[in-house]
């Protein structure tokens, strides 16, 4: 299911991108901020809070998600060079499941690393918020990758529907619709969170139950879509 | 012994259709698929290649299909058209991964380094080749596991003629070695000189099919049109119309110019400046009215 020889591919394509730099200037700036907030505001939970549930969940782990995510395999599908992983005798699904891996852990370390670290400077994890936001940005970054990994499968403007999911959908049609938090990975990895810290620290607006089955089941579907949709790519000739 | 039979397979985009209803078989040794560009001759190496399926008929390798069957990987070799190749691998990095894939290693990369003579530069950044060492290595990749099938889009394009030169020899090779070699090309010379057996696609249509030698005669038989100036276009014409390589000579006289139908090319290309020369006539403007490549082509689907 997993193939070494596609995720290494796979990481250098990521990392060594230009656009591999935005994957550095996020984190960086929710330890800057974090780091200001602690120092004029001192340490609060509901501050601490805030910065972790607007910026790092709310913000910053949608867009690592959709930079490792459709960065994965679309400039490969663009450029064409995903001719070479396809004309082998490896299962497309194991490349789609390695990508997934692939994805996985870029966005862990890029999303999940910082907010450990941002929520530590904020309060020194008081009310367990550093952690549970942590976990939130975990469980979100395995939703992510694979629904923009999807993406970047099946559309040639991944990244730009991706930005358009993460900050319109999620971000504007979740505070103004009720229901459109219901179908947000957003709220999903909150109701997670939410388990962790401590009463009333973290919110969500989906019930764990429902949160838990909706995050297994969006990322098995979109795995599995996104291996179905390689098997049957079609690459655009020059004609 | 790795055929490849597409048979009454048409593939078409929307309204337009890129394939129209070809047969053929593709077996042992070197063929040549021969077209104008916009032919449908990628949208058939895509097919035969397992990267498009067929709207209609079968496109099978030894009796398998091919779409959707990635163990047939294991047979065939690609070498794609388009440029993107991972460019921030060295050479050897990008033949060693394709090795990997096919389950092999670094010395079976190594060797496929070696026989596309490109070793020298294999610890460079690919971003940094020229296109004929792009072209190499993309051999390369295809090599690693022997392929019994060679499946190359225009693999000639944007090469020197010394890289031409090299790569017509390992095809040649290949092809010598029992491998079934395709390669696509819209230049007849290349394909002249390479190809034992052609293939010829126009329009989306399979137009002729043979050796070389058929082609060549069909190619070279048909009429072939030339628009002169002379000093004395009259006295030119009665001249040349007396030798049985023309066919028709018309004085256009608003174009002040002979339009002249030569039928053996070789005879009137040799007859033209020599009866200048006796009839001390200058000849002013001698140039082939109907060159194009899409003309030779009609004319090879009307034959």
């Amino acid at each position: 299911m997993y193939d070494p020889t596609v995720a290494r591919l796979t990481y250098r394509a990521l990392l060594g991108r230009r656009r591999a730099a935005i994957l550095f200037v996020l984190p960086a700036l929710l330890l800057l901020i974090a780091a200001a907030v602690r120092m004029f505001a001192g340490a609060d939970d509901q501050v601490a809070s805030n910065v972790l549930g607007g910026f790092a969940i709310a913000t910053m782990v949608p867009l690592i998600g959709v930079i490792a995510g459709t960065g994965a395999i679309g400039p490969e599908i663009d450029d064409g060079s995903i001719v070479y992983l396809l004309a082998k005798p490896v299962k497309r699904p194991t490349i789609i499941f390695t990508k997934l891996i692939v994805a996985i852990a870029v966005t862990m370390v890029f999303s999940a690393l910082p907010t450990l670290l941002a929520g530590l400077i904020l309060n020194g994890n008081g009310q367990q918020i550093a952690v549970a936001y942590t976990i939130a940005a975990l469980v979100a970054s395995i939703a992510y990758s694979a629904l923009f990994l999807l993406l970047g499968t099946v559309s040639r403007h991944a990244v730009v529907l991706g930005l358009v999911y993460a900050l319109v959908w999620e971000a504007l049609f979740g505070s103004l619709v009720a229901g459109a938090r219901t179908l947000s990975v957003q709220q999903w990895s909150l109701a997670v969170a939410q388990k962790v810290a401590g009463d009333g620290a973290v919110t969500s607006e989906v019930g764990l139950p429902l949160a838990t089955v909706l995050l297994v089941v969006v990322t098995a579907a979109a795995t599995w879509y996104a291996g179905q949709k390689l098997r049957a790519l079609k690459l655009a000739g020059e004609e | 012994m790795t055929t490849i039979e597409i048979d009454h397979t048409s593939r078409w985009f929307g309204n337009v259709v890129a394939v129209n209803d070809v047969s053929m078989t593709v077996g042992p040794g070197v063929t040549g698929l021969l077209g104008p560009n916009g032919a449908g001759k990628s949208t058939l190496i895509n097919m035969m290649g397992g990267f498009l399926a067929p709207s209609t008929g079968k496109v099978t390798l030894d009796g398998r299909t091919i779409w959707r069957n990635e163990a047939v990987y294991k047979e065939i070799g690609i070498v794609p058209e388009r440029e993107g190749m991972y460019d921030f691998l060295t050479g050897k990095e990008f033949v060693v991964a394709n090795a990997e894939l096919q389950g092999l290693g670094g010395a079976e990369a190594q060797r496929a380094l070696a026989t596309v003579q490109m070793e020298y530069a294999q610890d460079r950044k690919i971003a940094t080749y020229s296109k004929g060492m792009r072209q190499r290595v993309k051999m390369a990749s295809a090599l690693v596991h022997e392929p019994s099938v060679l499946l190359l889009d225009e693999p000639f394009n944007g090469m020197d003629p010394r890289q031409r030169m090299q790569l017509m020899e390992l095809l040649r090779r290949m092809g010598a070695e029992g491998r079934t070699v395709l390669f696509s090309s819209h230049i007849l010379e290349e394909v002249e000189q390479l190809a034992s057996h052609i293939e010829v696609i126009v329009a989306g249509r399979h137009a002729a099919s043979g050796d070389f030698r058929k082609i060549r005669r069909l190619m070279k038989d048909r009429p072939h049109r030339y628009l002169v100036r002379s000093s004395d276009d009259r006295a030119l014409a009665a001249a040349l119309i007396a030798d049985p390589s023309t066919a028709g000579i018309e004085v256009d006289l608003t174009e002040k110019a002979l339009r002249i139908q030569a039928v053996d090319f070789g005879r009137f290309t040799e007859l033209l400046p020599r009866v200048a020369r006796e009839q001390g006539i200058r000849l002013l403007t001698v140039s082939p009215s109907d060159e194009s490549l899409e003309s030779v082509f009609s004319y090879l689907v009307a034959a």
